[in-house]
């Protein structure tokens, strides 16, 4: 869940989609991030550097930073110190070449071709553009349907449609599929995997253990702020390096 | 009680008789009121809209100002706008002074204020819980103002629909800058001060009347077109890309 909203306070200058730089976005480098709000600080001392293909997958308990992170690599919140980096380019200058996809979707009040629509306008994109999109995703046949009439996992397919509507290189998916059926579930996952085989980069908060070894290629565990492990998925699941990591693989309570 | 009953009886003769004075009154109150309201809208959507989306030191006090502004006197707003038209006064050249055109711009300068400020309300609401998005989206100032209007039309329409209530039962301002004259600028509520001042009261309450069934139908016909509008974009045809 995301648990802090833009203030004034971490607010950034507006960015134009426009005149977005080639080249590739990864890899990704983050040094020393920090980020500290008035109650206290919510990530401190975060390096991080991310490979040009694969899914990452972040995870850590509830409040251990997952969703600022994102925000911060996806260019919504300005650190207090530190940097991101996506192959020179700093967040607010990608924000353009990458989309999020929110925990709880935010869908325009129109109809589910509408919000496709939406986005499609912007990038030149074609009606047959999202009616494959609509198929892809399951609701061809809800395309008239307003979009707030769908369903939780509907209304998660329609938000995952629109943002790849937008062909990003990097895709962040904040929690996705918390508290979807399975059959949603099983969907979103096929349509993430699909869009990492052809070379969008995922980074995918989930607290779904079973998920996570399902789609990660890496894991970057985060605890009280901090990365207290970033290990392949193949070293983590079996044996995590990390106390916390390994009380919340087992089920323990991590605090 | 004698009043009213005749009243009533008075209202549905003359509205029956097909009474073209009344018709006429009815017409003009309509023509200036619903003029004033889209002029308002016009200004008052985008800059309620803008007021949504933007930050920026002072916004506090225009705020203030503006909601402030709701409560305009009628009658200083006649005044100011009086001596702006007036011969002597800086626009005095448009000869607009006892017009419907000085009524609706005394009109229009009465509801900006109401159309910004509920707006701003609304459509802030709204912007919380699209800001996110727009930001990840990069959508610029004017692509985040255009979407809100639109996807906040249909709320937007009650905010059209308290300023044309505003102008239509609205007297004190038209009276100075139209000079409530007949057959020119007599609007309902004019004809109505008019007719209570000389003592016709069974006339006055007619045309209280008829100006309550007009607001009450203008008010109707909103709400149907609001839901009907609903419906179609909900369910009609999908916009083509």
């Amino acid at each position: 869940m995301s648990d802090l909203q833009i203030t004034d306070a971490v607010r950034l200058p507006r960015r134009r989609a426009a005149h977005a730089p080639v080249g590739p976005l990864l890899p990704l480098s983050v040094s020393g991030l920090r980020l500290d709000i008035p109650r206290g600080t919510l990530l401190d001392g975060v390096d991080l550097t991310l490979p040009r293909h694969g899914c990452t997958v972040i995870m850590g308990p509830n409040g251990a930073g997952k969703s600022i992170l994102l925000k911060l690599l996806h260019g919504l919140l300005a650190p207090t110190a530190g940097s991101v980096s996506w192959n020179g380019l700093p967040a607010t200058e990608a924000t353009a070449r990458q989309a999020l996809v929110f925990q709880k979707p935010v869908l325009l009040r129109r109809s589910v071709a509408a919000n496709l629509d939406f986005v499609l306008k912007a990038r030149g994109g074609n009606r047959a553009r999202r009616d494959a999109l609509l198929a892809d995703v399951g609701l061809a046949h809800k395309a008239r349907q307003p979009a707030r009439s769908l369903s939780g996992g509907e209304a998660q397919r329609l938000a995952l449609a629109r943002a790849l509507a937008t062909d990003p290189e990097v895709l962040f998916l904040d929690e996705p599929t918390a508290s979807l059926d399975p059959a949603s579930v099983q969907v979103i996952e096929r349509i993430v995997g699909e869009a990492c085989a052809r070379g969008t980069r995922i980074i995918f908060v989930t607290h779904d253990i079973g998920q996570a070894r399902r789609i990660a290629d890496d894991v970057v565990f985060l605890h009280r702020g901090r990365v207290a492990e970033h290990s392949a998925a193949a070293e983590f699941f079996p044996e995590p390096r990390s106390l916390a990591a390994r009380d919340y693989l087992a089920g323990r309570i991590v605090l | 009680m004698q009043d009213i009953g005749e009243a009533f009886h008075l209202a549905l003769s003359l509205v029956l008789s097909g009474d073209a004075d009344l018709f006429e009154i009815v017409g003009l109150s309509l023509q200036v009121s619903l003029s004033a309201t889209l002029i308002a809208c016009a200004i008052g959507l985008p800059v309620g809209a803008l007021l949504a989306v933007s930050r920026f030191r002072g916004r506090g006090a225009v705020l203030v100002l503006i909601n402030a502004l709701m409560g305009l006197p009628p009658v200083v707003v006649g005044l100011l706008v009086y001596l702006y038209l007036s011969r002597s006064g800086p626009l005095g050249f448009l000869g607009l002074l006892y017009t419907p055109g000085a009524m609706i711009v005394a009109q229009t300068i009465l509801i900006v204020p109401i159309v910004a400020a509920l707006s701003r309300q609304v459509l802030e609401d709204l912007h919380g819980e699209y800001a996110e998005q727009f930001r990840s989206l990069c959508l610029t100032r004017w692509q985040s103002i255009t979407t809100l209007l639109w996807d906040g039309r249909y709320a937007l329409m009650t905010v059209g629909l308290a300023g044309f209530g505003r102008a239509a039962a609205e007297v004190g301002a038209v009276i100075i800058v139209g000079g409530n004259i007949d057959h020119l600028t007599r609007v309902m509520t004019t004809a109505i001060a008019l007719e209570t001042s000389k003592g016709d009261l069974p006339l006055a309450l007619a045309l209280g009347i008829v100006l309550l069934v007009i607001a009450l139908g203008v008010n109707a016909g909103v709400q149907m077109l609001r839901m009907s509008a609903a419906r179609q974009a909900s369910y009609g045809a999908a916009a083509n890309v």
